[in-house]
């Protein structure tokens, strides 16, 4: 039977369904900015941006910029009516104290343990690119993580054990990809949830941990 | 009577000494102090170490300042490989030492704050903690880390009064005032002068105790 891949778009509109109301939560760099998008605007859940706002909102419109306003990405963005800002040790606080219901991060690998591999591709790349991902995925209280199910050029990004350099061991509860939803237990991936048309096989056949 | 007002950057820039380590506030465009960091050029201090969020976008500050040889050592968060000073690391021209970026600012706060070292989980299951000193903490490894201090802070506020007490607009606040606690020598540019008595204390973010020269750069 045919399917066809979510786009980011997709993905991120997909893991926006799981988040209730209520819930503190940071969103990492690429498809995890989309997801604040797809979270209906009377469902009160509060954006954390790690440069220290509390109740990120929409963009802006065109004139209306608040020069003085931006988010992770470095993306002009609005502040929610109750938000408020805080500098940079107690957004990092907010963030390693436990104080995260959730975080969304991009991935280049997620393993079947809940490693998560997404700030270098291999220990001798000479430029690092750290960030915030250490902190966040180590201090929320459970971590998502969506990403494309496979690679370009068709490898694996779910594994049994992360090729390229660890941002930090055992974290990830969540995945969402392009194909299906898997949470990670501690028997491993363990599918919730598929695009119409796809099967536990054609899965198991573009992920190298197993699934169940 | 104390006025901590300075009237000019030479005197704003006063003393800044070859090898000192300054800690540059913003995040992004937002916060960042340009004035201050031009500033900073005219006056001539060379091998500085700077502490900022990432190692600056072509066409920034941080980039004339490294484009004109000054800095040894660049202690931040990530470098894009395309940028000035990834290109600088990559011929062995910068010594760059990257830190995740929330201990980049709680290392910044513990030397505001006299802390002499803390332990934390982040990065102790990664390349960062490679020979350095780790132990297990209520069942989770924990790595080492020490205070973060600067010789000079350069801050970016929206207000600041005589007594350098400050606020900042919106997200402009980022690592402003865990810096201002971190230095020595905390240099202030304002964009307002307030009064003294017209900022309402509940509203000041960072006392004036923490700051020691500000300059009025309007908008």
């Amino acid at each position: 039977m045919a399917f066809t891949p979510l786009d980011r778009n997709g993905i991120a509109a997909r893991c926006a369904q799981d988040i209730p109301e209520g819930w503190l939560v940071n969103l990492g760099i690429g498809i995890p900015t989309l997801v604040a998008d797809f979270v209906p605007p009377d469902r009160e859940v509060i954006f954390h941006a790690e440069n220290g706002v509390i109740g990120v909102g929409p963009a802006p419109a065109t004139d209306a910029v608040n020069p003085f306003l931006i988010n992770a990405s470095t993306t002009h963005v609005t502040l929610r009516t109750g938000g408020s800002y805080v500098h940079h040790a107690d957004s990092f606080a907010i963030a390693r104290g436990g104080h995260l219901d959730l975080c969304v991060l991009g991935a280049f690998e997620v393993a079947e343990n809940g490693d998560i591999a997404n700030w270098a591709r291999s220990a001798d790349e000479p430029v690092k690119q750290v960030g915030g991902a250490m902190d966040l995925a180590i201090g929320a209280q459970r971590l998502w993580v969506v990403m494309e199910h496979t690679t370009k050029d068709s490898e694996p990004r779910l594994r049994r054990r992360c090729t390229y350099p660890l941002t930090a061991k055992g974290v990830v509860k969540r995945v969402y990809t392009n194909l299906a939803v898997l949470d990670v237990t501690p028997d491993g991936f363990v599918v919730r949830d598929m695009i119409p048309g796809m099967t536990l096989e054609a899965l198991q056949a573009r992920t190298e941990a197993k699934l169940a | 009577m104390i006025d901590k007002f300075v009237r000019t950057m030479a005197d704003a820039m006063t003393g800044v000494a070859d090898g000192s380590t300054i800690l540059l506030g913003g995040f992004g465009d937002v916060g960042i102090p340009t004035p201050l960091l031009d500033g900073l050029i005219e006056q001539g201090a060379r091998n500085l170490t700077i502490v900022a969020v990432a190692g600056g976008r072509d066409g920034s500050a941080i980039e004339r300042l490294l484009s004109l040889g000054r800095v040894r050592r660049l202690i931040c968060s990530f470098v894009r490989p395309a940028s000035l000073a990834g290109r600088l690391f990559q011929r062995g021209e910068l010594d760059v030492e990257i830190v995740p970026q929330g201990t980049m600012a709680e290392r910044m706060r513990a030397a505001g704050a006299g802390i002499t070292g803390f332990y934390t989980p982040t990065g102790a299951d990664t390349l960062l903690a490679e020979g350095r000193e780790t132990r297990e903490i209520g069942g989770k490894l924990c790595l080492l880390e020490y205070p973060l201090p600067g010789d000079v802070a350069l801050i970016e506020a929206w207000q600041a009064d005589r007594w350098g007490n400050l606020t900042y607009r919106d997200s402009a606040r980022n690592f402003n005032p865990v810096m201002a606690m971190a230095a020595k020598l905390t240099i202030v540019m304002t964009r307002n002068v307030a009064a003294l008595g017209e900022l309402a204390p509940e509203t000041i973010v960072t006392p004036g105790i923490f700051v020691n020269r500000v300059l009025h750069v309007p908008l």
